[in-house]
């Protein structure tokens, strides 16, 4: 008898993914408050004024998400996120610069 | 069940302070932190810190936890001892909800209890949570990345058994991997992470992608870099010539007059998923033959008189 194997199709956050600020805070479990608070701080970006209008990419998902891990893990306040975060980003070029 | 020794994973002595506890666990988390460090076992380093920290500070535990005396080695085969707890409280089933990302070790488990969801002294019974959500990384060849792949991944996965007790298992998933991802990107599965708390909905997992080190192509974005070694004559006079691509073999003229270093183009030979698309570029690099007989040599010198240059010209020198 052949076993028949299910395989799960997940979604992929790609650089064609955009999502509003309701979505970002499910996908997130963050409540819009602190959405706003890490735009305030620049954070992340807020592509437009109308907070209807905001569509964020998956770098503003992964930003805001390793944000609350640092602030939950290790305490660290927004600024202190925002400067891991872009410090991050920094390293992972240059990782990938001297990788070739 | 393995002996877990907290103050060697703390990396502290037997008699350490708590503050001199509290100060270790900090630097240690900070660099092991998984969404920081980019070690492949980071996740579970810290997971582990978070486990040793939750016993050795609250004095009670550590107590508790010094009784076993310190001739124990982490991984050792252990069994507490009969009553070990005795004159000991554990305050609300030992958990103290310090870790947060779920999964103790069975050791942690058997001498501290077991975190309780269906415990209504523990949450108010109205109380309603999601699950946390889980990451986890996998590694991928780019020839998978190319074409798309499906994928067993094994995760210890925390479930809910009928007495209300998370308890972690191996659960293997079947993922299939669409056509086109790159590395970086995540791909989340709902409901796949851990699961909620008083009826709440469970976490989601999101399956982070790395790329295996290939020894021919490396990927840039959804480019895809490989070198291809050529002779003088190939570059020089032109020619086609075969190349290997992730979507198998390709004829590729070399333009007669190419340098080292020159990059052709192959579009859409990249990495495409359904919306984006991605090149690949070969890179040249001249092989020069290495002469060995006179024959050879004056073939060279004959190169010299016949075809003058000064490579360094623009060095001044």
């Amino acid at each position: 008898m052949t076993k028949t194997v299910t395989y799960i199709t997940g979604t992929v956050l790609d650089e064609n993914t955009r999502c509003g600020l309701k979505e970002l805070c499910t996908l997130c479990n963050v409540p819009a408050e602190r959405i706003h608070e890490m735009i305030d701080e620049g954070l992340i970006e807020a592509p437009s004024s109308s907070p209807l209008q905001w569509r964020f990419t998956y770098t503003e998902i992964r930003r805001v998400q390793t944000a609350v891990h640092l602030q939950r893990d290790l305490r660290v306040n927004l600024p202190g996120c925002a400067l891991v975060l872009d410090l991050l980003e920094e390293l992972e070029k240059l990782r990938q610069q001297s990788n070739r | 069940m393995e002996y877990k020794d907290y103050y060697d994973i703390l990396g502290v002595s037997r008699q350490a302070t708590q503050e001199e506890i509290k100060r270790s666990y900090r630097k240690l988390a900070r660099k092991y932190h998984p969404d920081v460090c980019k070690e492949a076992n980071a996740e579970n380093k810290f997971q582990e810190l978070g486990e040793a920290y939750e016993v050795l500070q609250d004095p009670e535990k550590r107590a508790a936890y010094d009784k076993f005396g310190s001739n124990w080695k982490n991984g050792q085969d252990f069994e507490p001892p009969p009553h070990w707890d005795a004159g000991f409280e554990f305050s609300g089933s030992g958990y103290t909800g310090q870790n947060q990302h779920g999964g103790h070790s069975d050791f942690f488990e058997n001498l501290f209890g077991q975190r309780n969801y269906g415990d209504g002294r523990a949450y108010q019974s109205s109380f309603r949570m999601k699950g946390e959500d889980h990451h986890a990384k996998i590694v991928i060849s780019l020839r998978d990345a190319y074409t798309g792949a499906k994928q067993a991944i094994t995760l210890s996965k925390p479930v809910v058994d009928e007495q209300g007790r998370v308890t972690t298992t191996p659960h293997t998933l079947h993922v299939s991997i669409p056509k086109g991802i790159i590395e970086g990107q995540r791909i989340r599965l709902e409901g796949q992470g851990l699961p909620g708390i008083g009826g709440g909905e469970s976490g989601d997992l999101y399956l982070e992608i790395a790329f295996a080190d290939d020894p021919f192509f490396h990927a840039e974005k959804r480019d895809i870099y490989l070198t291809l070694p050529v002779a003088p004559w190939e570059a020089a006079l032109g020619s086609t010539v075969t190349v290997p691509t992730l979507d198998g073999n390709v004829q590729l003229s070399i333009p007669a007059g190419s340098q080292g270093g020159r990059k052709l183009r192959l579009k859409g030979k990249g990495l495409c998923s359904a919306k984006a698309s991605g090149d690949m570029y070969v890179v040249l690099r001249i092989v020069l033959p290495k002469p060995k007989t006179e024959a050879q040599k004056k073939i060279y010198k004959d190169m010299a008189e016949q075809m003058p240059i000064s490579p360094r010209a623009e060095l001044g020198v």
